[in-house]
This record gives C-alpha cells, structure tokens and sequence, in this order.
C-alpha cells in the first residue's frame, strides 16, 4: 500500500511575540497525513497560515506542541530533508542558471564539476537549454520559475514544497506552467504540496486540497479529493460536478473573508 | 557606452578650460611663487622627475599601501565580526561612527610624537582615514543580505560556512567596493597630511618643503603626481570591481 511521507499530528504553531501577552495561534491541532507520489494543493485566505505550514514542514520553524513526522519517522532536524521553492523564485542575482540551479548539489559537497554535469542533463528537459550561462535578470518569469523548480527538484528530497510558483505569471504562461509541472511530477514520482490562491489551479493539478479553515479560535484543514482522472485536460473543469466542486470551496473560503 | 564617453568629453574639456584660464590668469598676475602657471608646474615636473619619481613617489606609495591594506584587513574583519555578533555590533559600531568626528589631523602631531618620524606615523594616519568607509561599507553590505535566501539555503541543509561564502560574501561585495573606492582616494589625502607633520620622505613632505622655499611650481608638482596616483588607484578598483562583479551590468 502507499506510504505516507508526511505527516501532521496534533500540529500547535505560534510565532513568537515580544509582550507575551497575545499569543494569537497561527495553527491549532493541526492534523493531515499525505501519501508517497500525491498532489496536493494548499488553499486559504491570505494569511490563514499556508506558508506558515511550509515553514514547519522544512524545519525553518518548529511546532510548540505536536510531532511532524517525515517518511513516517518523526523529525526535528528537518533541515536539508525536503524540497523547498519559496514564493519569490529567489535566484541568486549574481549566479548564472546553471551555478544558480547547482547550489544544491553544491552545498550538498558534490564536487563542482560533477554536479554542473548532473545539472546539464536536466536542462533539456526544464527548457533551459542554451540559457545556462545567462543571469537571472535576463530571464522570463516563467524561466526563472523553472530554473527555481530545477534546484528545487535537486534538493534531491522525495518531497517538494511549492509556494504559489506560479502566481506572478500571466495566464497563458500559467497554463503551460501547470500543464509541465505535471508532467514533471509524474516523471520524478515526487509527492507535492503546492499553495495556491487559485481555485481552478487547484482543482486542475491536485488530488486532494486542504482547505485551510480560519475560525476563531480554532484552525482546522478541510479536505476534499478531486474526483477527476489523469491525464487532465484544462476542460475537464468544466464539467458539472467540478462546477459545483468549486463553488463549494469558493463559498468555504469566502465565508472566512468576513468583512 | 556611449553616454560615458560624453561625459567624459564634457569634464575634461571643462578641466582644459580652467588650465587656459589658469595659464592666462598666472601670467598676468606674475608672481610665480605664489601662482605658477600649469606650463611652470609641467616644467618643474619634468626637472624634478627623478628625485620624485625615486626617492619621494616610492615613499608615498608604501605608507598608502601599507595603511590601504591594514585597513582593509581590519576593516573586513571587523564587519564580519559585528555581523556575526550583536555584542560586537552594540560595542564597536557606535564607536566608529563617533570616532568619525574626531579630526584626525588634529590628532595626527601625536602620533608623530608616538611614532617619531618613522613611516609608521604616516601609515596611522593614511589607517585612521580609510578605516572607515571599508568598515561600515562592508557591514552595511553584509547585513543587507537577504533573510529569504538564507532560509532558503538552511532548508537545503547549509552550514554557517556556506552561508557566509555563498550568501554574505557575494551580497556585500558592491558595497565593499564603493567603500573601497573612496578610501583609496582618502588614502592620498592621509598619507599627504601624515607626510606634512613629519617625515623625510615623500611627496606630501616635498610640497611642504618647498614652500618655505617659496618655490610655488615644486610646491605644486608632486601634487600633480599625487592627485595621478590617486586616480590610477582609483581606476585600478574600478577595473576590478567590473571584473568582480560582472552581473551587475
Ligand atoms: N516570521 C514571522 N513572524 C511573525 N509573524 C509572522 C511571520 N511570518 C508570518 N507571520 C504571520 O503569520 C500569519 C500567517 O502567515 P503566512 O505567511 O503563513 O500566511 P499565508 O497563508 O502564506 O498568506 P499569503 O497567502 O499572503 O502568502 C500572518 O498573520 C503573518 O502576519
Ligand atoms: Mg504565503
């Protein structure tokens, strides 16, 4: 059976305050397991917390109460254990594409030349091919989103955490955006978490969405599976029950943006 | 490109300008002790060539050198030190900048007192003024390196080490550069006034002792050479900097 690669158990989180008066809970309880190859997608209004579960899961934070458990073992040194793409694609100005995509490796203490080799064969594939030796400010959004998805794929970690990658990109490039990270997805066999703003982006790349839940003074994560088949074609979404499937999620957030 | 040549165009035939001026200017007035015309000065220049280039130029040259490189390695350590240690941080920053308003000239008879007319009197001087744009350069640069980054580079599991070399070093070299480029034109200043209060060598020393001479055009040629030096180290930083950071264009 598939394994879960990652899980949440009774996770409690607050960032730290000055006055230790309002010690205001980001998340509460949290509980949420996902398995070994899924695509799930992370929704919730602005600052209900998704990013925050991100910085949980790589071990730039730890829970005040509640254990995270990593491939099923529970861990409290996470650092360097999952794939991280952070919401700004964060390339190195002063880097070309390959140093910039070889960091991990690098870090990691593989040898340089072995490493930019490593990199080379993969950049065919993340349509880089030509570019290696170009600086990220001569890059298109979409390129350099790719070149953070390559050191992201580098981390070399079964799981990878993707935080609204394609949020700055126009709707067409999104679109063939989402279309190959599928396809990149399927090809590595990763498990993603994937946050998003976007409905119809979530509904088309995942196979569960938590939907963060903000009631004070408790969090929860609703779930909901997609119950859509892949390949996925961008009309499939128009069918009657996704239809309907979004219209529910869109009320569940919308009665969170009370104003 | 194009635009820099103009400028450079425009100041420099500003400058020819205000030597015609000069010219005209000191041969009406003719007194040459007082003001010599750049023509007496060029003249003077090419008379006193081997004394100045051998004996008062190599002087210069060495307490600059000697004061640039004590700086810079102090200088960067001490960055790197408030960097890593807020301790240090609260001790020493406020003290740098407050000791910036102390004037070093006035201060400088002393250390020729503790120094005698030694080169080390002058290279404390030259030290003292270039201190500090490579210190505070260098820890503004440090600490303006980006927080995302580095949480970026600690979820792919780096050490301490590799965020300094990988993250701080690369982040704060445009600003160690600037503040290096206005402490090797400080350099010529410190050395110039070190060398006015006490020294038996060296361009500053040379100027000086002409003018109890009245010999205006020498007091003025090691001048020339002095201000000559200082735009090629100026140039030199510049070259390395586009070398050095190559991104940035
Ligand atoms: N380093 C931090 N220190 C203190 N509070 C923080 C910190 N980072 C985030 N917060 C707070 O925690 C809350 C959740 O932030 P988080 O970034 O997780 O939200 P988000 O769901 O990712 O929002 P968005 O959709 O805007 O990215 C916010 O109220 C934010 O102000
Ligand atoms: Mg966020």
């Amino acid at each position: 059976m598939s394994k879960q690669v990652l899980q949440f158990k009774d996770v409690t989180f607050h960032y730290p305050s000055e006055d230790n008066t309002s010690l205001d809970s980001i998340l509460e309880g949290i509980d949420f397991s996902v398995e070994d190859g899924e695509f799930v997608s992370i929704i919730g209004a602005s600052g209900s917390g998704k990013s925050t579960i991100f910085r949980l899961v790589t071990g730039l934070e730890q829970p005040v109460n509640g254990d995270i458990l990593l491939n099923g073992k529970k861990m409290t040194d996470r650092l360097g254990k999952v794939g991280y793409m952070p919401q700004q694609d964060l390339l190195m100005p002063w880097r070309t594409v390959m140093d910039n995509a070889v960091l991990p490796l690098e870090i990691k203490g593989m040898k340089r030349e072995e490493a930019k080799s490593h990199v080379r064969k993969l950049l065919d594939d993340f349509g880089l091919k030509g570019v290696e030796n170009a600086l990220p400010s001569e890059l298109s959004g979409g390129m350099k989103q790719r070149v953070s998805f390559l050191r992201t794929i580098l981390s070399g970690s079964n799981i990878l955490l993707l935080d609204e990658p394609f949020s700055a990109l126009d709707a067409i490039t999104r679109l063939t955006m989402q279309e190959w990270l599928l396809d990149q997805w399927k090809k590595w066999k990763k498990t993603i978490l994937f946050i998003t703003h976007d409905v119809d982006e979530a509904l088309f790349l995942s196979d569960r969405i938590f939907v963060i839940i903000k009631q004070k003074p408790n969090t929860s994560i609703q779930e909901v599976k997609i119950p859509l088949d892949r390949p996925r074609s961008v009309r499939d979404l128009s069918q009657m029950d996704m239809v309907e499937l979004k219209e529910q999620l869109i009320e569940k957030l919308r009665s969170r943006v009370e104003v | 490109m194009k635009k820099n040549l103009h400028s450079y165009v425009l100041s420099s035939s500003f400058v020819v300008v205000i030597l015609i001026v000069w010219e005209i200017g000191a041969r009406v007035y003719n007194r040459s002790f007082i003001l010599p015309t750049p023509t007496d000065i060029l003249w003077k220049l090419w008379e006193l060539r081997s004394v100045l280039l051998f004996v008062h130029l190599p002087a210069t040259v060495s307490v600059m050198a000697i004061g640039l490189i004590a700086s810079i390695i102090i200088g960067i350590a001490l960055a790197v030190w408030m960097n890593r240690s807020k301790v240090a941080e609260k001790t020493f920053y406020p003290i740098i900048i407050v000791s910036q308003t102390i004037p070093i000239i006035a201060l400088a008879p002393i250390f020729v007192v503790w120094f005698g007319y030694s080169i080390w009197s002058k290279v404390v001087v030259t030290f003292l003024i270039t201190f500090f744009p490579i210190t505070v350069s260098t820890f503004d640069g440090l600490r303006s390196s980006s927080k995302e980054l580095k949480e970026l580079l600690l979820t792919m599991g780096a050490s301490k080490k590799d965020i300094f070399f990988k993250l701080d070093v690369p982040t704060a070299l445009p600003s160690f550069f600037s503040g290096l480029k206005v402490a090797v034109t400080f350099s010529v200043i410190g050395a110039a006034i070190g060398e006015w209060l006490g020294a038996q060598a060296g361009l500053g020393y040379f100027s000086r002792r002409m003018m109890t001479q009245f010999d205006g055009a020498s007091v003025f040629a090691p001048i020339v050479l002095l201000s000559l030096v200082g735009i090629l180290l100026f140039l030199l930083v510049s070259g390395l900097e586009k070398i050095c950071l190559k991104w940035r264009r």
